[in-house]
């Protein structure tokens, strides 16, 4: 198990789900949507997360169902690959390797075997240049696939995956890019373009934002930067086109979407109202209004029963189209930037950061998804475009995770500031934070750090203002204030020379406090207020402090702005160390010693990973990733990583995550980790594509009241005749209509069968397959036990695979199923005992 | 080239009158147009959008509607008759009482035998149409209600009547009303007590029926079944006019919104048969009700409360992009409405009730560029308000400003001002020896200072049938008047002098040179020929600016050049002026090619002395004046610039629909 412990920056949850539009199954049953480098299948009623499809190793920047069998999908990726998965499995059939940059993926029900990517254009020097074209699917087998055979359809397009839309029957394809509308006929190859005027005299912004076409008409609607919405026709004339224009928006149109009937047509855009026009009926809509952010995208089930949008908040809302909302899933916010720091959340490990503006949001690393939301300012947001809001721009979590602090601030001008430091306690009965005290200007200028002490007993607080003070709060009884409780309460407010305090942190046992003052390191003991000792180590000012953990818990470490990163030995009070590295950040791990240090080298951050008191660095990369880093954080693992090599074992009892100038969220993975997750990934085993029908539910469960004796039997338990089992099956063939029944032949098989008293031996020859199974039944038990809810059809693989191997299913060719076979007969037995463990 | 202290004009209070309704001849390729004051106007679209002909209203007579049968001009008023005018005099030729109460609507069937209009007492009228005149025929089955609208079905067999509430169709044969009868919805349930007026219906050749109607909807019905077939809400007020095109395959309707929505019948599939009537573009030409439409095959021709004609090209019609296929609008009458004595320095204003007469201001200071300090104010010296219900079709001041003449279609009057201390008018009898024959025509009157009134150009009427006079100008010993432009000598008695060659276009502006006596003569097309009447031939220059062409852009002008004034300074100048421009033309300089700039002032500005030299050229343009109405040039040399600013006319207008603008 114990591979070549390499390190990767990986995406980790947290992407973006709204990056391009989600698809709806064809059953309504699943949603599936990129996220950044895998794709996330959903289910439509419970919102929880069926099947992650890890595979592409860049961002998924296109998502089709495959129209030639509803249950697969393809996909495309920045890793220049194609891919078509199991989506209700979780499976990855086959890849096509393509070996340029895919933008976006393409699928027409009438165009059998070839899929339209978008890619950028070869020949030309100019990278902004994309072309739209026809990628033929080889037939040959085996898992991957090279496919090279490419017929260019447009050029000239536009990169971004909803500029373009294929018409009705796949006739046409209309592709919107800049001020150009292109449409090009399939049938007659020939491409018409329209172009508009940039603006006219009104003002008009006519450039194009996105395109969408009838199903059944041939009519194709374009949505524009002004918030109108065009509906062109006649096109297939150079001269005689004309377009309808309707107008409702008052900004650009970001999505548009015909229901598959072609009965209406929704939009949405900035104003995070969705639009829908009747089509045919002139300006005749409605409205779904406060869906909270501006829509991105839109995206309707093939039955039309279900719309979904995609908000700029990282958010899905599933809707049914009496347009109730049905699910909402919700991935990390993520803003433009951020203010608060990464924190982690000590009881639900949760990652704690700006969301919503105003807010905080808890979101699960594990889980991939938001906890929750706690509203920090308590006021309504007024979306406008130039006002000044109240932004949370600080927050900490002491070690026990039962309070909060936040600060809120507010700046209209710069002799107006509005600061309120608000301080949160954990209510264990209700789950979340309760405001506890709230302080309004709690220091004359901005706080610039806030830290809890790691002390259990007394927990103080201690913050670092503008003003030149530094502050410590404690939680204490009021005798005036009556029956409100503890609220917390200036303790000490402490100086020195003047300066401007930006740092403060305190040791991880909260015996002392280390706060900069520009560039001078002051040390204070906590219970007496006493200055003990003063550092300092100009020039340049203190950006970051922190005290060393466990063993190294007598170093004190600080950067500088000029370069310099030193550690001062608190026993010898003098400087251990020091060296001339740009550190940006500067992160202790808090379950060891080590420490992060993110350092900027010529357009990109470098990673140091050292203890204090080594003077090697247990772990460097260089160019982690492009730009600087923003915020870290030390998260800790469920469970330690085992079998890490020296270079990986700072990974082992925690995750280091790191936010990007782009704002995503990354991660180290090590290669055993990954390992992992793919051999997990591939021990299921294909077959689902029949379709759930009365007679296969009748079938599912009987072969699991079958299974269960078997289990019973083999788990020795008893050992008594069995009674006939196959009364409920009996009793399911009475009730189930005559004209859905499979044939006599086959019923009377299964009759017989069910009335036998099932042998609780196992063949011989038989054993090894029986042992699969078994582990393969313990996995679906507990599959069960976790996901109650699912129905039978899901629950019910495991055995409908041993049904129904003898029927060839249609989809797969003889490779495939040889290949099935292959993995089928593979040794799985070490899952059980993992699963064990 | 000279500078001049301008009089700047702008208390000329000159508002339009709104536009009723209007028609398209598409064989003559012109466009009747009604006004609200009974006006009727004839453009020429043939030749760039002239407005050839003007009939002047009358305070009895209405026009609500307006109908070509073949070349003939018939209108339908609200005082319950139907006249049919005269093209050539300019005048109605006769009016027959429909003894149906207010007629609203008139239509004729497409053979052009019948005529049938629509009254306020619920009966429809059939006229029959003979050489010379019309005669009635029979009257339709009356119903209840007035009938608003009228269309006949391509075969003459059946006709369609928009009336309130409901669509009758009629069987023409024996005058009795069809089965199908279309009730139209009252709409929005504000307005259920409200009647529905059906404004317009047009009547298709596959039995299709469109109405437009006052609760703002447009709808498409099934006359063969009698059924409603789809509805389009166009408005939330009422839509007010509907064109079809001549192939059926658009149509457009007018709002009062001001707004002009076009509608497509188009294939659901492309190439398909299966067809529906699509809402395509929508226009916004006018601010206030379109109470007239007309589609024209590459353009659709709007009109409305605003007083301005729309000429909007569809682009996708057209298959060359030149000057007739661009935006028109034309908010001015293309004559003069302004006479200048300039002598006195005074102005005569001309509207339809009244005449005005002014007397200009002085300023003092002279410093170019300044706005000049005014010392004294302009003054209203006089206001006349004509005799009889007839609307002045022309008036002049004679230049020492002591004569004063207007015409009306039936009569002339000619005034003696004195203003000296006290203004006083005395009106000049015996000269009804020129009107006794016939009515008198439009003309323009031109005095000499030393004779009293020396031409009248009604009294050739008999001489030149054939050719209605447009325009008419004097110079000492000569008299001219066109339209095909024709010398006369003086004295009186008046005997043809010559003819000039006739040119293809109208020509909308005339003069004759002081001292050389060339004619100079600017057509709606915008070329100009100076032709010498000494040597009955083009001058030189006429040849010249023949040989090389004028400038592109002087060609694309918009509007017509409506005078032409003389620099007694320099007897190589005169200049030009439309209603966006003055230019002044300067005959001993080069004419531009098309290669060169054409407005070419500011860089003529920035260049030294020398160079302004090789680059000056012939036009010298002024856009400074805009909305021009007038230009002239007073004996002291100093130009006066009559304007007349579109917001001061619409801010006379009645206010607009109400429209919820978004963020207001």
């Amino acid at each position: 198990m114990v591979a070549s412990a390499e390190v990767r920056v990986a995406r980790c949850g947290g992407s973006r789900i709204n990056f391009i539009e989600p698809i709806i199954t064809l059953d309504s049953r699943f949603l599936l949507c990129a996220s950044g480098d895998a794709v996330h299948v959903y289910s439509t009623s419970t919102e929880e997360r069926v099947h992650v499809l890890q595979g592409h190793v860049d961002l998924v920047t296109g998502l089709r169902l495959n129209s030639s069998n509803h249950l697969q999908v393809y996909s495309c990726s920045l890793d220049g690959t194609v891919k078509l998965w199991d989506f209700t499995d979780g499976i990855l059939i086959k890849t096509y390797i393509v070996g340029h940059k895919i933008f976006s993926l393409y699928v027409s029900k009438f165009h059998e075997g070839t899929v339209f990517i978008i890619l950028p254009m070869e020949s030309s020097a100019n990278t902004e240049a994309f072309q739209l074209v026809a990628l033929h699917l080889p037939k040959t087998t085996g898992p991957e696939v090279e496919a090279r055979d490419i017929l260019s359809v447009l050029r000239d397009v536009s990169p971004i995956p909803k500029a373009t839309s294929f018409g009705r029957g796949g006739e046409f394809v209309a592709s919107a890019s800049g001020l150009q509308l292109s449409v090009y006929f399939f049938r007659k190859q020939k491409t018409y373009r329209f172009s508009l005027k940039a603006n006219d005299k009104k003002g008009a912004r006519n450039r194009f934002t996105c395109v969408a076409s009838h199903p059944n008409d041939d009519c194709i609607a374009t949505g524009h930067e002004d918030g109108k919405i065009r509906l062109w026709r006649n096109f297939s004339q150079k001269k005689e086109y004309t377009y309808s224009t309707e107008h409702w928006h008052h900004s650009a149109v970001n999505a548009l979407h015909f229901t598959p009937e072609g009965t209406e047509l929704l939009s949405g855009g900035v104003e995070s109202v969705l639009v829908l026009w009747r089509y045919g009926a002139g300006s005749k809509k409605d409205f779904v209004p406060r869906l909270g952010s501006a829509i991105e995208h839109i995206s309707v089930s093939p039955d039309g029963s279900l719309y979904c949008t995609s908000h700029k908040d990282n958010k899905i809302v599933v809707m049914k189209s009496s347009r109730d909302i049905s699910a909402i899933i919700q991935g990390l916010v993520k803003g433009e930037t951020i203010r608060t720091d990464l924190l982690i959340d000590p009881r639900t490990k949760a990652l704690v950061c700006n969301g919503k503006p105003g807010h905080l949001q808890f979101f699960s690393l594990r889980h991939d998804k938001q906890l929750y939301n706690l509203d920090i300012v308590q006021q309504e947001y007024i979306h406008e475009a130039g006002l000044h809001q109240c932004e949370v721009t600080k927050a900490a979590i002491d070690a026990q995770g039962s309070w909060l602090a936040t600060v809120e601030e507010r700046q209209e001008n710069p002799e107006e500031l509005d600061i309120i430091l608000k301080l949160w306690a954990y209510d264990e009965s209700t789950q979340s934070f309760h405001l506890n005290t709230s302080i309004s200007m709690a220091h004359e200028g901005q706080i610039s750090a806030m830290c809890f002490s790691g002390d259990a007993e007394a927990t103080m607080l201690v913050t670092t203002g503008r003003d030149g003070h530094f502050k410590a709060w404690l939680l204490a009884d009021h005798p005036d204030a009556q029956g409100e409780g503890a609220s917390w309460s200036c303790d000490y407010v402490g100086s020195y020379h003047r300066r401007e305090p930006t740092r403060c942190c305190f040791s991880a046992d909260g015996s002392l406090l280390a706060v900069g003052f520009g560039e001078v390191v002051t040390v204070w003991s906590p219970s007496t207020w006493e200055l003990l000792v003063t550092f300092s180590q100009p020039p340049g000012d203190i950006r970051d402090l922190c005290f060393g953990r466990l063993s190294c818990s007598k170093y004190l470490l600080g950067t500088t702005t000029k370069n310099l990163l030193c550690c001062w030995n608190l026993l010898t009070c003098s400087l251990e160390w020091s060296s001339t590295v740009d550190v940006i950040l500067l992160q202790p791990d808090p379950l060891s010693e080590n420490m992060a240090a993110f350092s900027r080298a010529s357009g990109s951050t470098d990673l140091f990973v050292f203890k204090p008191s080594e003077p090697r660095p247990l772990f460097s990369q260089k160019a982690v990733c492009s730009g600087t880093v923003r915020r870290a954080v030390f998260a800790p693992r469920e469970e330690v990583l085992e079998g890490c090599d020296e270079s990986t074992q700072w990974l082992s009892c925690s995750r280091l995550y790191f936010l990007t100038e782009h704002m995503e969220l990354m991660t180290f993975s090590t290669k055993s980790e990954e390992d992992q997750i793919i051999a997990s990934s591939k021990q299921l085993v294909i077959d689902d594509s029949v379709a759930v029908t009365p007679f296969y539910l009748l079938l599912g469960k009987h072969r699991k009241s079958q299974r269960e004796t078997q289990d019973s039997v083999s788990s020795h338990t008893a050992a008594r005749i069995q009674l006939p089992q196959g009364s409920p099956a009996i009793r399911e063939l009475l009730h189930t209509p005559a004209h859905v029944l499979p044939s006599a032949s086959f019923l009377c098989n299964m009759f017989v069968n069910s009335l036998l008293i099932s042998k609780s031996g196992v063949r011989e020859d038989g054993r090894c397959r029986e042992e699969e199974m078994g582990s393969e039944e313990e996995e679906e038990a507990e599959e069960q036990e976790s996901e109650g809810e699912m129905e039978a059809s899901v629950s019910a693989q495991g055995p409908a695979v041993q049904g129904f191997q003898t029927e060839p299913t249609p989809q797969l060719s003889k490779a495939q199923e040889r290949e099935l076979r292959k993995l089928q007969k593979a040794d799985f037995s070490w899952l059980s005992s993992l699963l064990d463990s | 080239m000279g500078e001049f202290k301008v009089h700047r004009v702008r208390f000329f209070g000159y508002m339009p009158s709104g536009i009723r309704c209007m028609s398209f001849n598409e064989r003559a390729e012109r466009l009747a147009l009604g006004r609200l004051d009974g006006t009727l106007e004839i453009f020429n679209f043939k030749d760039s959008f002239y407005q050839e002909k003007v009939i002047p209203g009358n305070d009895s007579r209405s026009v609500e509607a307006v109908c070509w049968v073949a070349e003939r001009l018939f209108t339908a008023g609200l005082n319950g008759e139907i006249t049919e005018y005269d093209l050539e005099n300019l005048c109605p030729k006769y009016s027959l009482d429909a003894f149906g109460g207010p007629i609203w609507t008139v239509a004729c069937n497409a053979q052009g035998t019948h005529l049938a209009v629509g009254c306020e007492d619920g009966s429809i009228k059939l006229f029959e149409i003979l050489p010379e005149k019309i005669r009635f025929e029979r009257n339709l089955d009356r119903q209840k209600g007035r009938v608003l609208s009228l269309s006949w079905h391509e075969s003459g067999t059946r006709i369609a009547a928009g009336m309130l509430d409901m669509i009758r169709i009629f069987d023409v044969q024996s005058g009795e009303l069809c089965t199908c009868l279309m009730l139209v919805d009252r709409g929005v349930s504000g307005m259920r007590n409200h009647e529905c007026v059906v404004w317009c219906v047009a009547f298709l050749s596959d039995l299709t029926v469109i109405s437009t109607d006052s609760s703002g909807k447009v709808q498409v019905w099934n006359a063969a079944m009698g059924i409603l077939s789809s509805t389009h809400l166009v408005s939330k007020s009422d839509v007010l006019s509907l064109a079809v095109s001549k192939d059926e395959s658009s149509f457009v309707v007018g709002t009062s919104e001001g707004t002009v929505v076009q509608f497509q019948f188009l294939a659901n599939i492309l190439g398909g048969d299966e067809k529906a009537w699509v809402r395509t573009k929508t226009f916004k030409p006018h601010t206030h009700d379109v109470r007239a439409l007309a589609e024209i095959g590459t353009a659709v021709v709007s009109g409305g409360l605003d007083t301005q004609l729309v000429v909007r090209p569809l682009l996708d019609k057209v298959d060359i992009m030149s000057y007739d296929n661009v935006l028109h609008k034309i908010h001015f009458p293309h004559r003069s409405l302004v006479s200048c004595a300039q002598k006195a320095g005074m102005l005569l204003f001309q509207f339809p009730a009244q005449l005005e007469v002014w007397r200009l201001g002085e300023s003092e200071g002279r410093k170019p560029g300044d706005t000049l300090f005014v010392k004294k104010n302009p003054e209203k010296l006089l206001q006349l308000k004509r005799k009889g219900e007839d609307h002045i079709s022309c008036s002049a001041i004679s230049p020492c400003g002591g004569w004063l003449a207007y015409s009306t279609v039936s009569s002339l009057r000619v005034y003696r001002l004195q203003c000296d201390e006290h203004v006083s008018i005395s009106k000049v009898g015996g000269l009804c020896h020129c009107s006794s024959t016939r009515a008198p025509r439009t003309a323009l009157l031109h005095f000499d200072s030393l004779s009293l009134l020396s031409a009248w150009c009604c009294s050739f009427a008999n001489v030149f049938k054939s050719h209605p006079v447009c325009l008419c100008l004097l110079f000492p010993g000569a008299q001219c008047i066109s339209h095909h432009i024709l010398l006369l000598s003086s004295p009186f008695p008046f005997q043809p002098h010559c003819t000039v060659p006739i040119y293809g276009s109208c020509p909308t502006a005339m003069g004759i040179h002081p001292t050389s006596n060339n004619l100079l003569m600017v057509h709606a097309d915008r070329q100009i020929f100076e032709y010498s009447i000494v040597e009955k031939q083009y001058t030189d220059w006429s040849r010249r600016v023949q040989r090389e062409g004028l400038h592109k852009l002087w060609l694309e002008r918009d509007t017509p050049v409506t005078h032409v004034t003389f620099n007694p300074r320099n007897a190589a100048q005169f200049m030009l002026h439309d209603t966006y421009m003055f230019c002044i033309i300067d005959q001993s300089l080069p004419l531009p090619d098309n290669k060169c700039q054409f407005y070419n002032q500011i860089t003529l500005k920035s260049l030294s002395e020398q160079e302004r030299l090789s680059h000056a050229h012939a036009f010298k343009m002024c856009t400074k004046y805009q909305h021009l109405l007038f230009l002239g040039l007073l004996d002291d040399e100093s130009l006066v610039v009559v304007q007349r600013p579109l917001t001061d006319i619409a801010s006379q207008l009645p206010a607009p629909v109400r429209l919820k603008k978004f963020a207001t």
